[in-house]
């Protein structure tokens, strides 16, 4: 007799779970067994699929305008984050607003933050967004081999830099 | 720093001392935040996670509230000592797992973790012994602050603090609580504590065991709402239902003692027993069986072990800590092996100090 994968007791339920695509075999005793099936009551979806189910079923539709779009800081695209659910840069938050607002309202049931917030104000858009840009270009300009504009783009990351830090 | 010195050691927050410490283990409160002028970790290339982390750490180094905490490159880490970060609860599953430069900082007493380049740029993790959480929050709170005088952390006037992930947007914020729940287990009630929490919008998950199985009878209950609310009302929503889960859980230990003295003490007994002289013994087993010492204890069926010392074989006998106490890396068996020998001399140890 097989023994119970958990305790060493004789195993005398035997439960086949093909739940995550894989095929999984236990062997319990029936101590074990009803621990076991308390257990699979409970919620066991990862976060990560939740999030992806609901992000995928509200974030709007993938066709259209939505499907073209794109941050035009970071280059995210829509549709990369309702597959992967996460989002590429601050600035997503405005580039994204018409699929994210729904969404944040579905997760939250709210779109006003209210707790605290920076003494000092960093925006999302304006300056450091424009860095996030400015690297990206510097990064496709060494890629091109374009080093003479790289050149520029790097005394001029530099200069941004500097302004954002002393804020 | 070198880790092999936190073999001997564990964390503060392990120590057993807070508020209703017998049930609630720990309180956690995490804050993730992000520089505003780079992608999330996620999208950023290899060079800018380097700046990131260069960034975060000079931060975290010059500033007063966290001056002196070590740094630990994640990145330039064995696989063992990355998971041994995961077992003291330093560093995330998915932060060991990663890519790309990242590091953790801490202090000696383990009771705050700056994860640097997890999947936002910084998560301030706080952890207090016992229930705790707005004394956690304070300290996290203040933290953020005194980091906020030198970086500038994305912040949307409507949306609140930004992160990667659309589910910790606004306060950034999650509270949890790790409760030890074995009488609501054993009384199978345990599913309607589930069911009662979902209501009201928290998250409940199992400690240890990915997946099906909650070893050790653990729970954690965490916020799921971090936008809409403030930091104090998401707080409040936790501390306000856990005493009511403590009284049910006090409740039903009491009724299993009410019911059957005997019965649960023998239980207990046994389980001790097992640790003490088991040759070689899983991590789940080892977990079952700690789970009802530590009940035993607080009931005072047993009486010559301290909380702190179950405490800390949670985590001491996972499988990077025999390792690291072992000095080389063992196979599945090898490590039951060595588990059993090291309960039986701290159990061991630890009655004979206690005369």
């Amino acid at each position: 007799m097989k023994k119970c994968d958990f305790c060493s007791e004789p195993a005398t339920v035997h439960i086949t779970d093909l739940s995550h695509g894989k095929h999984q075999v236990l062997h319990l005793c029936g101590s074990c067994a009803d621990k076991e099936r308390a257990t699979h009551l409970k919620p066991q979806l990862k976060v990560e699929q939740i999030v992806k189910g609901i992000i995928a079923a509200y974030a709007g539709q993938s066709t259209g305008e939505m499907a073209e779009l794109a941050c035009p800081y970071c280059g995210t695209r829509y549709a990369e984050f309702r597959a992967a659910g996460r989002l590429g840069c601050p600035a997503d938050y405005e580039a994204f607003r018409a699929g994210i607002l729904p969404l944040l309202e579905r997760i939250h049931g709210s779109t006003e933050h209210k707790g605290k917030c920076p003494r000092r104000r960093a925006n999302a858009t304006g300056l450091p967004a424009e860095l996030i840009r400015l690297r990206r270009d510097l990064r496709a300009a060494v890629e091109r081999e374009e080093y003479e504009a790289a050149v520029r783009l790097r005394d001029l990351i530099r200069r941004k830099e500097a302004e954002h830090e002393s804020r | 720093m070198n880790l092999d010195d936190l073999t001997r050691t564990s964390g503060e927050w392990l120590r057993g001392s807070g508020p209703e410490s017998d049930i609630v283990i720990s309180s956690r409160v995490r804050l993730a935040r992000n520089l505003a002028d780079f992608p999330f970790s996620g999208r950023a290339s290899s060079d800018e996670k380097k700046e990131i982390s260069q960034a975060l750490r000079d931060g975290v180094k010059k500033t007063q509230a966290t001056h002196g905490l070590n740094y630990v490159n994640v990145d330039e880490l064995e696989t063992l000592d990355r998971q041994f970060l995961v077992e003291r609860q330093l560093i995330s599953r998915e932060h060991a797992g990663a890519e790309g430069s990242r590091g953790v900082a801490f202090p000696p007493e383990e009771n705050v973790s700056l994860m640097i380049n997890e999947e936002d740029h910084l998560r301030i993790q706080v952890m207090r012994s016992g229930l705790a959480l707005e004394d956690a929050w304070g300290e996290a709170s203040a933290i953020d602050d005194s980091l906020e005088e030198r970086l500038n952390f994305a912040y949307h006037h409507q949306l609140g603090y930004l992160t990667a992930c659309p589910t910790n947007v606004g306060t950034g914020l999650r509270a949890s609580v790790m409760l030890h729940l074995p009488a609501l287990v054993i009384t199978k009630q345990i599913e309607k504590v589930f069911r009662a929490l979902q209501k009201i919008n928290l998250a409940v998950r199992g400690l240890y065991g990915e997946g099906s199985q909650a070893s050790g009878d653990f729970y954690q209950i965490s916020n799921q709402v971090t936008l809409g609310s403030s930091e104090m009302k998401i707080l409040q929503n936790i501390t306000t239902v856990v005493p009511q889960i403590i009284h049910y859980e006090r409740e039903a230990r009491t009724a299993l003692v009410n019911e059957s003295r005997q019965t649960l003490h023998d239980r207990v007994a046994r389980s001790l027993g097992i640790l003490r002289a088991a040759q070689s013994i899983s991590s789940e087993e080892t977990m079952h069986h700690l789970s009802n010492v530590r009940m035993g204890i607080n009931l005072g069926l047993i009486d010559d072990l301290a909380i702190l010392t179950i405490n800390e074989l949670f985590i001491h006998t996972q499988p990077a800590h025999l390792q690291k106490l072992q000095g080389s890396a063992l196979d599945s068996q090898d490590r039951n092996i060595a588990r059993a020998t090291y309960l039986r001399s701290r159990l061991r140890n630890d009655s004979e100090s206690h005369g």
